[in-house]
């Protein structure tokens, strides 16, 4: 039986135990971890995963349950677990399945690459990222030194006939260096990401790891001040991807983003153009359809500084009125769809980094973020995280700096861009987000 | 009745061994959830799963060679086995003959919640939004979650060891929003335990209650201070600052890669004599607890700081071997999905002798912090951050206005050192603990704590 069968499967299933409609989701796949360490392999692994997850609608009640078996009476007992939790929950009127239900043409999700790598120079290439960042000189450890990969296939059928899969797979690796020692002691990150390892470029991953930890050795803690602020992509990426989930309908709607009530309202510089694009080839989430059947596509969501549209899937964009952006997304099948972002892009601009720093003159570039999602009220957008990186004085990276605080709210902040980088980068952790760096006019820093 | 018939998991034991190892073990699980919740007034999201799996892994040296499967059938046990094996090259291994399992002392379950209706459990969310709302007319939004697990592990491995445990979670969890004026603020709240659904029969809605007087409390918030304060943290998840800021650091993998800022230090006065502190896997009932950990060694309390002296680190079987000690019970992971890697359990400081009252009295200027909105810590160098989701200034010995955006900075070794009072109130609150992917339920906890100075990065000017 193929992926798309056991999918159907299961919505006859639930419809044969009384649901009004039914949607499923299964999937398949294999995934590979390698994580060495001073030269020898620490660790390696090899999973094979499956599942299918059941969403159930009756009365206008709504039910989810899943399971890890695909045989044909466990998929039958899955559907009709689905089909029981439904019983309890409120009825919503807003509930069910989309109108129209397709698959975009997205090229190049799954790379045949990947499968012709055999595991041996797969552990080549974390070797390769270890020694890249354990050669440069005043790196004391590599900590972390992984390459992993994942192929899979996901299929979703649903009772209005839809029925479609695709297959993607994708390969990451990345390093974590230590320069300094005691309680100098300093970490950097390196990171890189593709369809297949052919294009990881170890030198390039375990080289920005050992940069990183570098660039914070010596680090105190800076004085406490109001300065312009350049966020470098990781830490841009970390700030959008935050900001892109309080863009979900879903946030908004239940009151919990600081967004709400502001669509086309100017809550951006001019110079700042953010869109949800799961249509790019390269993008980590990019899919054909999107995690109830809708066709994805790219949507805008700050243009010229405005706020055009919040992200919505079928349940959202009923309660509001709209059509969904296809912004419906699943984690996994144990999860039901809720609205998410795909891969957020920030628009790059046309400055270096230098040109960054020089524009800024006198203040901080931000290289690291802590405590984030812990640090930031989602309601009313002010935040206070713990940050290091380096001061910039007279238009240069100068010393390094630690222990200190960025605070200032999410819209100031949005408002106060000033410039943005040229070069752009995909960061694949806190969802995934397409960012270059950028210029923040002036945030309060709070040292010593 | 077993997951894994013993005589099978002999078999898959030496197939995984066929090509070489020291070590081989597979874990075997059975877990089933369910969760639901309550937004808006309205029940929603009901939620049910099954899952079956296992994880096999094989040690050669330093190297853990390790794969996992959904599903538990003959066939799916051997060919992971086989998959396994494949990344070595060495001599076949005989595993030792599998002892009779060992069916671990589990903790007391009064009400398995998997029998409990599913309307009820909605029935008590309904209580509990309108508990929340009831607390004042600010009241905007509450949103309480409940989940259950039931999750039965076996552990079989090379050295003959087989045992099994069988663990019941209960958690419900509220987040309450207030407005006022244009002003919007959260609060929240969680109560959980290895415990059955007896956990949430006396006073639930206390849950949604307090979250809901967090959130009034803020309201009335003023902007937090900055610079270098006395600080007085609160007792039950005000301990997150230990598990954070000292606890990974105490973690051996950390430790061995000298990631770990406390490697190295055993023996250490690295705090006042009246700081003690421990991780307990056994305590009863409490939310981080099980009988065994994921390696199959019982839990035990480990005392980690005695008397301001470090005493241990937190091992499981594989770094144990590594510094010649036993496991300290602390091998966990999230699912079979996993490797075991040193992860607390319910870790806490032991109660001293003072009252919150006191160690307030002692601080002219200074910042309560009775509540984290959750935290981030560098284990190699100690330095973290914390945001405060609670907290009020202290002025002239008295707990005053609340604030709001407070956050705390510093650094683990010098805040330890900094402890100058602890009081008598401990209490465990419950987390998930998040470290390499995984995510495992862990108990957070003390009695109040005073730190004579720590960097509060604040809102105001």
């Amino acid at each position: 039986m193929t992926l798309e069968d056991t999918a159907r499967r299961a919505v006859e299933a639930a419809l044969a135990t009384g649901a009004s409609e039914a949607e499923a989701w299964a999937e398949q796949g294999t995934s590979r971890r390698i994580r060495v360490y001073e030269g020898e392999v620490e660790s390696l692994s090899d999973a094979g995963g499956r599942g299918v997850g059941v969403r159930a609608f009756a009365d206008g009640r709504s039910g989810y349950a899943y399971g890890t078996d695909l045989s044909e009476p466990a998929v039958t007992e899955t559907a009709e677990a689905a089909v029981e939790a439904a019983e309890v929950a409120d009825s919503d009127e807003f509930a069910g399945l989309p109108e129209q239900c397709g698959t975009t043409s997205v090229e190049g999700l799954a790379s045949g690459d990947l499968s012709a790598w055999s595991t041996e120079r797969k552990v080549e290439l974390a070797l390769a990222v270890e020694r890249a960042a354990r050669e440069r000189p005043g790196v004391t450890q590599v900590e972390n030194a992984v390459y992993s990969d994942a192929e899979g296939s996901i299929a979703l059928a649903n009772s209005k006939g839809f029925s479609a899969g695709y297959e993607a797979t994708q390969a990451w690796a990345y390093a974590s260096a230590f320069a300094g020692e005691g309680s100098e002691l300093m970490t950097g990150l390196g990171v890189g990401l593709g369809r297949d390892p052919g294009v990881l470029d170890p030198e390039a991953i375990g080289g920005e790891a050992a940069e990183r930890a570098l660039a914070l050795v010596g680090a105190r803690q800076p004085p406490s001040r109001r300065c312009p602020v350049v966020l470098d992509a990781f830490v841009a990426a970390s700030f959008i991807g935050f900001i892109g989930s309080m863009l979900s309908a879903d946030a908004v709607q239940r009151g919990r983003s600081l967004f709400a009530d502001r669509e086309g309202d100017e809550i951006a510089a001019a110079v700042l153009a953010l869109s949800d694009d799961a249509t790019d080839p390269a993008g980590p989430s990019s899919s054909p359809f999107d995690g109830e059947g809708s066709p994805t596509r790219r949507t805008p969501l700050i243009e010229d500084g405005r706020l055009l549209t919040f992200l919505f899937d079928v349940r959202t964009a009923r309660k509001a009125g709209r059509s969904t952006t296809a912004n419906a997304s699943r984690g996994s099948y144990r999860t039901p769809p809720s609205v998410g972002t795909s891969n957020l892009t920030v628009q790059p601009g046309s400055a270096s980094l230098e040109g960054l720093f020089r524009e800024a003159g006198d203040g901080l570039y931000v290289t690291e973020v802590a405590g984030l999602h812990s640090g930031v009220n989602p309601v009313s957008g002010t935040f206070s995280v713990g940050a290091s990186g380096r001061l910039i004085e007279n238009g240069e990276a100068a010393s390094p700096v630690r222990e200190l605080t960025i605070a200032s709210d999410l819209v100031s902040m949005l408002l106060a861009v000033r410039a943005l980088g040229a070069e752009a980068r995909w960061v694949p952790f806190g969802g995934s987000v397409k960012a270059p760096p950028i210029l923040i006019a002036e945030m309060s820093v709070s040292g010593s | 009745m077993s997951l894994v018939e013993p005589a099978l998991a002999e078999r898959v034991l030496e197939r995984a061994l066929a090509r070489g190892g020291s070590f081989a073990e597979l874990y075997a699980e059975a877990r089933q959830g369910f969760s639901l919740s309550i937004d808006d007034s309205r029940v929603e999201r009901p939620q049910g799963g099954r899952e079956r799996g296992a994880c096999l892994r094989v040690i050669s040296g330093e190297s853990s060679y390790y794969g996992h499967v959904d599903g538990l059938a003959e066939e799916d046990l051997l060919r992971v086995a086989d998959s396994v094996a494949q990344g070595l090259r060495e001599e076949a291994r005989v595993p030792a003959a599998l002892a009779a399992i060992e069916r671990a002392p589990g903790h007391a379950i009064e009400t398995p919640p998997d029998g409990v209706p599913a309307a009820r459990k909605a029935d008590l969310l309904r209580a509990c939004d309108e508990r929340a709302r009831q607390a004042a007319s600010e009241v905007t939004q509450a949103h309480i979650g409940y989940g259950e697990s039931h999750r039965q592990v076996e552990v079989f491995n090379s050295d003959g060891r087989a045992a099994a445990d069988d663990r019941t979670r209960v958690r419900l969890s509220a987040q309450v929003v207030a407005r006022r004026d244009g002003r919007v603020e959260t609060g929240t709240d969680t109560l959980g335990g290895h415990a059955g659904w007896e956990l949430l029969e006396e006073d639930p809605e206390a849950v949604p209650e307090r979250a809901a007087r967090r959130a009034l409390t803020l309201l009335d918030a003023v902007d937090a201070p900055t610079g270098r304060l006395p600080v007085v943290v609160g007792n039950g998840f005000g301990g997150v600052l230990l598990h954070e800021a000292v606890g990974h650091g105490l973690e051996a993998d950390a430790v061995q890669k000298r990631a770990s800022v406390y490697a190295g230090r055993l023996g250490e006065e690295l705090a006042e004599p009246l700081v003690t502190a421990y991780d307990d896997g056994r305590r009863a009932n409490d939310w981080g607890s099980d009988g065994i950990d994921d390696e199959g060694t019982p839990t035990q309390r480990t005392t980690i700081i005695e008397n301001g002296r470090l005493v241990s680190y937190l091992y499981d079987v594989l770094r144990a071997r590594k510094d010649g000690v036993h496991s300290t019970g602390n091998g966990r992971r999230e699912s079979f999905r996993h490797l075991p890697v040193p992860r607390m359990t319910n870790t806490f400081f032991a109660p001293g002798e003072a009252t919150p009252e006191e160690l307030i009295e002692g601080v002219d200027r200074g910042l309560y912090a009775v509540s984290f909105g959750g935290g981030q810590v560098e284990p190699a160098t100690g330095d973290f951050v914390f945001g405060v989701s609670e907290g009020y200034l202290i002025e002239g010995g008295k707990v005053t206005a609340p604030v709001r955006g407070a956050t705390l900075v510093g650094n683990g070794v010098e805040a330890l050192r900094a402890i100058d009072g602890i009081a008598s109130d401990l209490e465990i609150a419950t987390g998930y603990c998040g470290k390499a992917g995984q995510s495992v339920p862990a108990g957070v906890g003390q009695p109040h704590v005073r730190i004579r100075e720590l960097t509060v990065g604040g809102t105001a000017s």
